[in-house]
């Protein structure tokens, strides 16, 4: 029971990195862009969250209503005015340029904000918890943290495969000059792909924010379990990258049960083995 | 004189410092059908290129319907109603064969061409509408380009080569589609090194050679002699 117990948090914590992961995967597959400060984004997006519930007096979950259209617009910005112009054969300026952008968030942040760390009040939703069997809690939030990044992953699935939007990503992705033959102008296309990402980020920060304690250095390190989350699920597929993060969290769950001081080291030893015996991942598209 | 529907007029084009097009001028009338012949590397998938604004055209040098649309990006000229059938057909790999059509009509333009009329032009797409665009045969992939190209109810159409890398009963087969499209209203531009094929299907045919016009004229007057020697610049 108490193993049941562990792996149920693992498999719960595992949605929040599979919501890290989403944004991540969503922007590789379109634009072939790795965005080194997507992690730094989710932080930013974080401390917004933070400024839009207390000075508005609402929850963070409330929040969300005015974060999500704010990260989508930065994304949507980003995209058009900055990230476009790296865009090209040559995967470097956009790894340069992001890392570079990863610097300058953490150390506005870092101004605005300080180095002390904060966290999200949702309340009592926090501790709130049901009892599903003898022995078996599991929390309110981590319940609903994990309905929600199932609903975000079948929610882009949607996006990608069953509206125009998700064919223009695709077949932009696929042959983009082709695509402008199509009256589809590529920068467009691209900057609605990373505002859609940041939305994503924008709902997976606010989990992140009532969960823990945040501050501007935590950037990387969501960025690192985001990155393990996709590879682990394999590169192209959402589900895989919902799978991904699962394996991640279960893996950081049973090593923490261990051993507290091994929860991180477990996540890394899990991808480093799935990296190892199957590069390509767990559930990669096979593109014919 | 009736306006034309596509005028280009001098147009010169670069690849780099290689020119490719010297002053090229060619025009298209509304619902015509106009025949580009050449052989490889006479600059005519250029010429079409820079029509559909991927190539960068000066411009005054492209005007379509009145409107000079030289310099355009190739997203605002399929705005105005000019298709472009790519050569090599350009389906999108990770898009069924439906899924490339429906992106095609994206503009929502409306006319006569949808999905179902489509199909019902070729039939061999409707039977394999869900499997993916790689899975078609030479012939099917482009009579799903073409199809493509017709969902954005273009008044303009322009083809790359489309009887390149198929068997000869197949591009008859797709040839004996153009007069459905034409009776749409549809100009049509067909660039072609298959020249019997291309001046079956059309009113007037250009000749270029090594970037110009080397002949041009009514199909059915010019010589087999004046279009072999204007071919071949001998």
């Amino acid at each position: 029971m108490e193993w049941i117990n562990v792996i149920l948090q693992g498999v719960l914590v595992g949605g929040l990195y599979a919501m890290f992961a989403a944004g991540l995967s969503l922007i590789f597959g379109v634009m072939r862009l790795v965005n080194i400060a997507h992690g730094d984004l989710i932080v930013l997006s974080a401390y917004v969250a933070l400024v839009v519930a207390q000075t508005l007096g609402i929850g963070p979950l409330t929040a969300l209503i005015i974060v999500v259209p704010v990260m989508a617009m930065i994304g949507y910005a980003l995209q058009w005015f900055v990230l476009n112009r790296t865009l090209g054969d040559d995967l470097l300026p956009p790894l340069l340029v992001t890392f570079g952008l990863s610097v300058i968030i953490q150390n506005g942040l870092l101004t605005v904000f300080t180095a002390d760390s904060v966290k999200l009040q949702a309340g009592p939703i926090e501790v709130a918890t049901i009892r599903l069997a003898e022995g078996l809690y599991v929390g309110v939030l981590p319940l609903l943290q994990f309905a929600v990044a199932v609903a975000v992953i079948a929610g882009l699935q949607l996006i990608f495969y069953r509206t125009a939007i998700g064919r223009a990503f695709r077949a932009t992705a696929d042959e983009p000059a082709v695509a402008q033959l199509m009256g589809l102008d590529n920068r467009h296309v691209f900057a609605l792909a990373m505002a859609l990402s940041l939305a994503v980020v924008a709902i997976a920060s606010v989990f992140l924010a009532v969960r823990a304690n945040f501050d501007p250095s935590q950037g990387p390190a969501r960025l690192i379990f985001g990155f393990e989350a996709v590879i682990i699920g394999g590169l192209g597929s959402l589900w895989g990258t919902l799978a991904g993060g699962l394996i991640l969290g279960v893996a950081q769950a049973v090593g923490a049960h261990l051993d507290p001081g091994w929860q991180i080291l477990a996540g890394h030893i899990a991808f480093l083995i799935v990296l190892a015996a199957r590069p390509q991942g767990l559930f990669p598209k096979v593109r014919t | 004189m009736p306006e034309a529907l596509l005028a280009v007029r001098e147009l010169e084009a670069f690849y780099g410092d290689f020119q490719a097009l010297f002053g090229v001028s060619v025009e298209v009338a509304r619902g015509e059908a106009v025949a580009v012949i050449g052989a490889n590397g006479a600059g005519k998938s250029t010429l079409l290129k820079s029509i559909a604004g991927l190539l960068r055209a000066r411009s005054d040098a492209i005007t379509f319907a009145g409107e000079p649309i030289g310099g355009l990006p190739a997203y605002a000229v399929a705005a105005r109603g000019i298709a472009l059938v790519p050569e090599g057909r350009g389906l999108f790999p990770s898009l069924s064969v439906e899924e490339n059509l429906l992106i095609g009509g994206q503009l929502g333009r409306p006319g006569a061409w949808t999905l179902r009329r489509i199909y019902e032009l070729f039939p061999a797409l409707g039977q394999r509408r869900k499997l993916p665009s790689t899975a078609l045969s030479g012939g099917q992939q482009q009579m799903a380009a073409l199809g493509r190209a017709l969902m954005a109810n273009p008044q303009l159409l322009l083809c790359d080569e489309i009887s390149l890398g198929l068997a000869p009963i197949v591009v008859r087969e797709i040839y004996a589609r153009l007069p459905a499209v034409r009776a749409e209203g549809t100009a049509i531009v067909l660039v072609e090194q298959d020249v019997v094929q291309a001046l079956a299907a059309s009113f007037r045919v250009y000749c270029l050679q090594e970037g110009r016009v080397a002949l041009s004229g009514a199909a059915k007057d010019l010589t087999r002699e004046a279009i072999a020697a204007a071919y071949f610049g001998v």
